[in-house]
């Protein structure tokens, strides 16, 4: 239990470190998307830092790591911090995030060591995602496949195709984590095309779900452990309701948060306050 | 066996990869619900590798990538302008763009090259595959004329770890490499004919149609380009440089990067003029309703066309 409340407290101080991370690299490369990469910073501090994943920042092609696809890369620029603070490349590229020749752009792809594939177009994570944990199935391979994926990307019809097959081929070793910050671009995702109740859609295309406050670690921590461990012959799906923007209030607030730049003193601002909490 | 024995580059390439199935445990087939006839003891003997994705080109590209991102060598098969064009972000992002960076070996098959599915009408003809395949960096267009150069081309397809577009033909066609046996496959082309002023290059089922054309004139050349991307160029231009006139013949939308421009960007890069012609398909879809014998005649494709331009050359 002791251990339990340390390891939350620990996660909580790293998301705040990665938020304030992710606003310096916005600093520097105002084209990142910033909103995307604040709702999914707990997701990102708790398979990391929580040990959820299995990986190796040595050995990046280690055979029983865990796969983890990030099919909304333009959300993983929080990831950037924690990737280059558990080795996977040199810190002082967090201070070079956009500039001519250097590794971190605006959008990762599997250049960048810790990324698994390229992304960026949307809705097609979940369908390699399925390939792998195919390929994994037909080595006996104990690796899990997690799969991220934005809500807005539900739209893209091969998403569906993915959740279909993965239900269908009974992927047990496929764990799909839905970040569920309900803004896409332009509008609420419910006022562009309504899919509430997700649950129930994914649950009839056989997949097991569970619901969790994407921001709470403590209740994220146990609900990502469960999924890791459930062997029953199911996908499991994770969906973390979170907030676009998290942690900015004027990105809280904004429906056009996606691509709303911030100004060097709302960044500094929103550091601050953050240094408050 | 008879060496005009008729039959499907399908048939003659699904056994050969049944052949390496067995030996080979780290090849999977996958199929976007079609069939062929081989193809049936495959699916019930490698009930493990072989996996019918349903009708779903852009899952089907998605889940072979994620095989070969585990190192697996996939096969994925699929009507021609459906792998192609309806998947063909999911090609570009995740077997184009991701090579690149990391290798995968995924070899996409598509079936009903040019008009093979002629009746079924525009939807179904694939007049495009050649030019947006060839322009896609990190992959590799093969475009056999005949059942033994698919059959040939397996051994390859597991050897060269990047993606491939094989695109074949619909129907069962005649041997033409039968008895050839000095065919080295990395240089993408063959001589079949040695011709003096005129010479025929083709790809695919229009190899058959420029044959027919050279056995009726005297010393017209036929070569036959299989692999679209990347061919021995070097090679290419001298097989060339003898000749006063090319025509090239393809069953495929002219000037827009296909195999004409292939043979014109040959002689542009060695600065050097050729009277060269382009026989094609224009910049329409086809509608009309008739075999292909008869789509090809109302595009100048058909055999008495063809002869006719030679003669007034």
């Amino acid at each position: 239990m002791e251990r339990n409340s340390k390891l939350s407290k620990k996660l909580k101080e790293k998301s705040v470190w990665v938020r304030k991370e992710t606003l310096n690299i916005h600093k520097i490369a105002p084209d990142t998307r910033l909103a995307s990469s604040l709702s999914d910073v707990e997701i990102f501090v708790t398979l990391y830092y929580g040990k959820i994943l299995k990986f190796n920042p040595k050995n990046l092609q280690w055979e029983e790591r865990d796969r983890f696809i990030i099919s909304k890369p333009h959300g993983a620029i929080s990831l950037y911090p924690i990737l280059a603070d558990l080795g996977f490349f040199d810190k002082s590229e967090l201070k070079r995030v956009g500039q001519e020749g250097s590794l971190l752009g605006g959008i990762p792809d599997s250049t960048v060591p810790g990324f698994e594939t390229i992304n960026g177009a949307l809705g097609h994570g979940l369908g390699v995602a399925c390939g792998v944990a195919l390929g994994l199935k037909n080595k006996n391979s104990e690796s899990r496949v997690f799969v991220l994926l934005g809500d807005g990307e539900l739209n893209e019809g091969a998403v569906w195709e993915a959740i279909m097959f993965a239900g269908h081929h009974k992927l047990s070793n496929l764990i799909l984590i839905v970040d569920n910050n309900k803004i896409s671009m332009l509008n609420y995702c419910k006022n562009t095309i309504d899919l509430t109740p997700l649950q129930e859609k994914l649950r009839v295309f056989k997949w097991k779900v569970r619901i969790v406050d994407g921001h709470n670690i403590k209740n994220l921590y146990k609900s990502l452990k469960v999924l890791k461990e459930d062997k029953s012959n199911y996908p499991k799906v994770l969906i973390a309701n979170t907030i676009k923007g998290k942690g900015v209030s004027q990105l809280e607030k904004d429906t056009l948060c996606h691509i709303r730049v911030l100004k060097e003193d709302e960044i500094i601002n929103a550091i601050k306050k953050l240094n408050e909490q | 066996m008879n060496n005009n024995q008729l039959k499907t580059m399908r048939d003659a390439f699904i056994e050969a990869v049944y052949e390496r199935m067995r030996e080979d445990h780290s090849i999977f087939f996958l199929s976007a619900d079609l069939g062929a006839p081989a193809l049936d003891k495959l699916r019930q003997d490698f009930k493990d590798r072989f996996i019918n994705v349903g009708i779903a080109e852009q899952n089907l590209i998605n889940v072979a990538t994620g095989l070969a991102l585990e190192n697996y060598v996939v096969y994925a098969y699929a009507i021609a302008p459906f792998i192609t064009m309806r998947a063909y972000e999911q090609i570009r992002q995740n077997l184009s763009i991701s090579s690149q960076i990391k290798p995968l070996n995924v070899n996409l098959i598509g079936l009903g090259a040019g008009l093979s599915y002629g009746l079924s009408g525009p939807s179904h003809h694939c007049l495009e595959d050649i030019s947006i395949m060839r322009l896609m960096p990190n992959f590799t267009v093969f475009s056999p004329s005949d059942w033994k150069l698919a059959k040939d081309f397996v051994d390859y397809s597991i050897k060269i770890k990047m993606p491939k577009y094989l695109r074949f033909d619909g129907k069962p066609l005649p041997l033409i490499y039968g008895k050839i046996d000095d065919l080295i496959l990395e240089k993408g082309f063959y001589e079949l004919l040695k011709g003096k002023k005129v010479c025929l290059v083709s790809t695919g089922f229009m190899t058959h149609r420029a044959l027919k054309v050279a056995k009726e004139l005297q010393n017209v050349g036929v070569i036959d380009v299989f692999l679209l991307k990347p061919v021995d160029e070097n090679s290419l231009f001298e097989a060339l440089k003898k000749y006063e006139y090319i025509i090239t013949i393809e069953e495929a939308f002219i000037n827009s990067g296909g195999l004409d421009s292939l043979i014109s960007k040959i002689f542009r890069d060695r600065q050097l003029n050729v009277k060269l012609r382009n026989l094609g398909f224009n910049d329409k879809h086809v509608f009309e309703v008739g075999d292909r014998d008869y789509l090809h005649k109302l595009n100048g494709l058909d055999e008495e066309s063809i002869i006719k331009l030679i003669k007034n050359l």
